[in-house]
């Protein structure tokens, strides 16, 4: 089977050959199954943020491959192999919830009603189907960003890329869209790459973290997580959850840095580069 | 409160009418103050009783009625000119927003282009089109007075455009990135909708300067027919007839705001569906 993600000695050195340069990422491995959920934790700068826009081809690694699907990728980016999610919903003010969904699909050329017919079914599938016609300043932060994520599913992406998607939302909403996007990636059998900043999160959501250190960023360590499928308010509560909260906050203390997870969840932040 | 504030510059014209020198005043030696004898500052009663006298002697029509001829004269080439420099400006502002380069060695020229004296250009423009014969293509003498509106509305609309073209927020292009969307794609999908609220205010300057722009061409190439030209005629018979001048001057401030007026509405159903709280 092929690898949904995989990642072979990639570098990537911003500024190259300046005296500004940085490298924000050395020498990164990483494979990751059809059907994962991955997330990529650790403090500013470790270059998760970058991790992922080489994963989505938005930046040329300096060194290495990504191949995404078995293919280059840049092929994938062209194919729409992903969707992708960032801290802000970024929708266009200008464009109804529905039109916004759309937008992808319009670029690949599909019809009208093709169109509309597959933003009300991913708007159903967020549970905003009441919503197509808002304007997206109309709608609360959490559901836009259920738009955004909406928009991500339109064009049936085996993957999902997931920049902070929640780290702007208050507490109970975070909680409510994680439950959602549980739920959305067993329905959708979709393969996820999601950054954040949030320990609970992480080991909340994922199967595997992914623990990375900053200067230069490289993956640490990787904590398997294995909560089972059916997961819920017990779930956050279970000894099981807090065992890899520790665990993960453990990795992420042995970076060396001066607890760096405090400040971080504290919360939005913007996004690292 | 447009009334209201018409109210008051009508007032305080009459009070210095009232309380000004009659032949003007010096002030620390300059003569600055404006002479406030009805030949040089009619009553604002006069200026509105003269639209509905006759335009001369002999002749029945209400000057109101010529008067708004020539406005709609005016305002036709106006909206020729208004939309020739628009098209030009965006033009600009596209090539502009697509190649650094082109920004780097034009911008410069379209400012130097403003700074050129409008009245020296309009009999050139116009010598030139009168050259002009394509095929069956007569270069009429009105298009000059068209163009050279064009000419002052151009300017703004490129750099507003230009301004919005490239104020796009990074990570929406992102987003039609991540899309693998074209350059064209992004630039009707995402920039202009997104430059929008910056481009209203170069429109409107666009708007009003075509009008400007026109009445300065009918002044200086005696293009007949538009409120330009009435303004020159009735200039010369300033010294028996005060108040007629007005009559005109007040057709070409209210083609303005009218111009100005459609830039609007257009605004208006553009951003209708856009927050309010958006910046203009």
């Amino acid at each position: 089977m092929t690898a949904a993600v995989e990642v072979r000695g990639v570098s990537k050195t911003f500024n190259v050959g300046r005296s500004d340069a940085v490298d924000a990422l050395v020498d990164v491995d990483l494979s990751i199954e059809p059907g994962e959920f991955v997330s990529l934790i650790g403090p500013s700068g470790c270059g998760k943020s970058t991790a992922l826009r080489l994963i989505a081809n938005l930046l040329e690694p300096t060194a290495g491959e990504v191949l995404v699907n078995g293919k280059p990728a840049r092929q994938a980016r062209l194919d729409q192999d992903y969707g992708m999610a960032f801290q802000q919903a970024g929708l266009f003010d200008w464009r109804s919830v529905a039109q916004n969904i759309e937008l992808p699909l319009e670029l690949k050329g599909w019809d009208k009603a093709r169109r509309r017919a597959r933003a009300l079914e991913v708007l159903d599938l967020v549970n905003l189907p009441e919503f197509a016609n808002h304007l997206p300043w109309q709608l609360s932060g959490g559901m836009q960003q259920r738009v955004a994520i909406a928009r991500a599913l339109a064009v049936h992406p085996p993957l999902l890329l997931m920049d902070e998607p929640f780290g702007a939302l208050d507490e109970m909403t975070r909680e409510r869209m994680q439950d959602e996007l549980l739920r959305i990636c067993g329905e959708t059998s979709t393969t996820v790459v999601f950054v954040t900043h949030s320990i609970p999160e992480a080991v909340y959501l994922s199967s595997r973290v992914v623990v990375m250190s900053p200067r230069p960023g490289r993956i640490r360590s990787t904590v398997d997580v294995h909560l089972g499928s059916r997961r819920g308010i017990d779930t956050r509560e279970a000894t099981a959850f807090f065992e890899k909260v520790t665990e993960v906050r453990e990795a992420l203390r042995g970076i060396g840095a001066a607890d760096p997870v405090g400040a971080e969840e504290v919360g939005v932040e913007v996004v690292d580069r | 409160m447009f009334v209201l504030s018409l109210l008051l510059i009508a007032l305080v014209w009459e009070l210095y009418k009232a309380v000004g020198p009659q032949d003007g005043g010096t002030l620390f030696g300059w003569t600055i103050l404006p002479r406030a004898n009805d030949q040089a500052m009619p009553h604002v009663w006069d200026m509105l009783a003269r639209y509905v006298e006759p335009e001369r002697r002999g002749f029945d029509t209400p000057i109101f009625v010529v008067v708004l001829q020539g406005a709609w004269f005016t305002f036709r080439l106006s909206v020729v000119g208004f939309a020739m420099g628009t098209l030009v400006g965006l033009g600009l502002a596209i090539l502009m927003a697509r190649f650094k380069v082109v920004e780097r060695g034009l911008l410069p020229y379209l400012v130097i282009s403003q700074t050129v004296p409008l009245i020296a250009l309009a009999p050139l423009v116009v010598s030139w089109g009168g050259k002009l014969h394509i095929g069956a293509f007569e270069w009429p003498r009105w298009l000059s007075a068209a163009v050279l509106g064009a000419f002052l509305a151009f300017f703004p609309v490129a750099v507003a455009t230009l301004r919005g073209l490239t104020s796009t927020p990074p990570a929406s292009l992102e987003l039609m990135d991540s899309y693998a969307a074209s350059w064209r794609q992004t630039l009707f999908k995402l920039r202009f909708p997104a430059a929008v609220p910056h481009m209203i205010p170069g429109l409107r300057l666009a708007a009003t300067a075509s009008v400007i722009g026109v009445v300065v061409a009918e002044l200086s190439t005696g293009l007949a027919g538009g409120v330009g030209r009435l303004i020159i005629e009735y200039a010369r018979e300033a010294t028996a007839d005060p108040a007629k001048v007005y009559t005109a001057v007040f057709a070409a401030a209210l083609l303005g705001l009218v111009m100005t007026g459609m830039v609007v509405l257009f605004d208006l159903v553009l951003m209708r569906n856009r927050p309010r709280e958006t910046p203009a």
